[in-house]
């Protein structure tokens, strides 16, 4: 039993994303799109608490959502992976549940 | 949620989850007309209240200088509505300065107790709540 | 959209929802009660001034299987149905009585 939490905004406007990292269970899996992707990038000062969560749990990006905001993989933090759409949907069928982080 | 229909005899685990202050933006009133309306569907219902959800729960609220309903006092209508089970975050309190004694006095009568009145709120710490989440069919949140 | 009565009109919305419920009297409770069809009768009353007092205390109107129980456990079983409440009030207790006593169509109800 394991949740997928979507997180759609930025973790330098609101504390949606750190909130919903201290809610994360082994199993769980996060996906960050919207505005909240550029909370992924590296050397920011948010950067370290996404480098934890992902040694324990999955912790993915939306690609259209990194591109339309300047990021490609080579700005991501170490350990954060990339799915498009498609990998939206197989992260959800994935897991027992989504929780929508707003 | 069933694309077949409703179906009567399904009874799911429905959470709320509440993480905004209520007045400044119209999610907290949101929720709650939801969870009203939600609660005909006789469904097993938890409401959650966590970072500044907490806010919505603090006694002593008077809206008369904004301009806007007061509907702090229809929390306690929900042990009406059978939603008797609302889940507060310690450490949500602790890190805006509130403790339990801030919060309202929410309660609902037990109808298999001889309608003994009983306090909704539970207090729960950061990992009860992570659990709280992993053990529903459905969350929503506002 | 208005109730007119003594000279004064009182606004409603298109269902007949009074729209300022501070304005609410008894006079209009009556006016509005002939426009349901409805003559006012103590056991009317009875509901009517229930109804005012929950959303008092609450700040909503109850939907109906709500307002049956909380009747239920004020007035005993008898009045605590839903015959009972439909019988007096044939369009729908909650609706038809919660116009009557000015306030807001309850939570829930389309």
């Amino acid at each position: 039993m394991s949740t997928l939490h979507t997180v759609n905004k930025s973790p330098f406007e609101r504390s949606t994303l750190g909130s919903c990292l201290e809610h994360l269970l082994p199993g769980d899996a996060v996906l960050i799109l919207e505005d909240g992707v550029v909370g992924a990038r590296k050397a920011t000062g948010f950067a370290d608490r996404i480098a934890a969560a992902a040694k324990n749990n999955a912790v993915c990006v939306l690609s259209e959502d990194m591109a339309a905001r300047g990021m490609s993989e080579g700005d991501l933090i170490e350990g954060v992976t990339v799915v498009d759409y498609g990998g939206f949907v197989d992260l959800v069928t994935a897991h027992d549940r989504t929780q929508a982080w707003l | 949620m069933e694309e077949d229909g409703y179906q009567g005899d399904v009874c799911k685990r429905f959470l709320y989850v509440n993480r905004r202050a209520p007045y400044g933006t119209i999610y907290a009133l949101e929720s709650l007309e939801v969870v009203l309306i939600g609660a005909a569907f006789e469904q097993d219902v938890s409401v959650a209240f966590l970072d500044d959800g907490v806010y919505q729960l603090v006694k002593g609220q008077d809206t008369s200088g904004i301009g806007m309903k007061n509907f702090s006092a229809t929390y306690n209508a929900l042990g009406d509505y059978e939603v008797t089970k609302l889940f507060v975050e310690k450490e949500s309190l602790a890190e805006r300065g509130l403790t339990a004694d801030d919060l309202m006095e929410i309660t609902y009568e037990d109808e298999d107790d001889d309608w003994a009145e009983k306090p909704s709120i539970r207090l729960v710490d950061r990992a009860e709540m992570a659990a709280l989440m992993a053990d529903q069919d459905v969350i929503l949140s506002f | 959209m208005a109730y007119e009565l003594n000279g004064n009109s009182y606004d409603h919305d298109e269902e007949g929802y009074l729209t300022d419920l501070s304005k609410w009297n008894s006079e209009l409770a009556e006016l509005i009660a002939e426009d349901e069809k409805i003559a006012m009768t103590d056991e009317h009353w009875e509901v009517v001034n229930f109804l005012r007092e929950y959303y008092d205390e609450y700040q909503i109107a109850p939907a109906i299987r709500v307002l049956v129980k909380a009747m239920k456990k004020k007035f005993g079983p008898e009045k605590g149905s839903n015959k009972y409440l439909y019988e007096l009030f044939p369009y729908g207790p909650a609706k038809q009585a919660c116009k009557i006593a000015g306030l807001p169509k309850p939570t829930g109800c389309v």
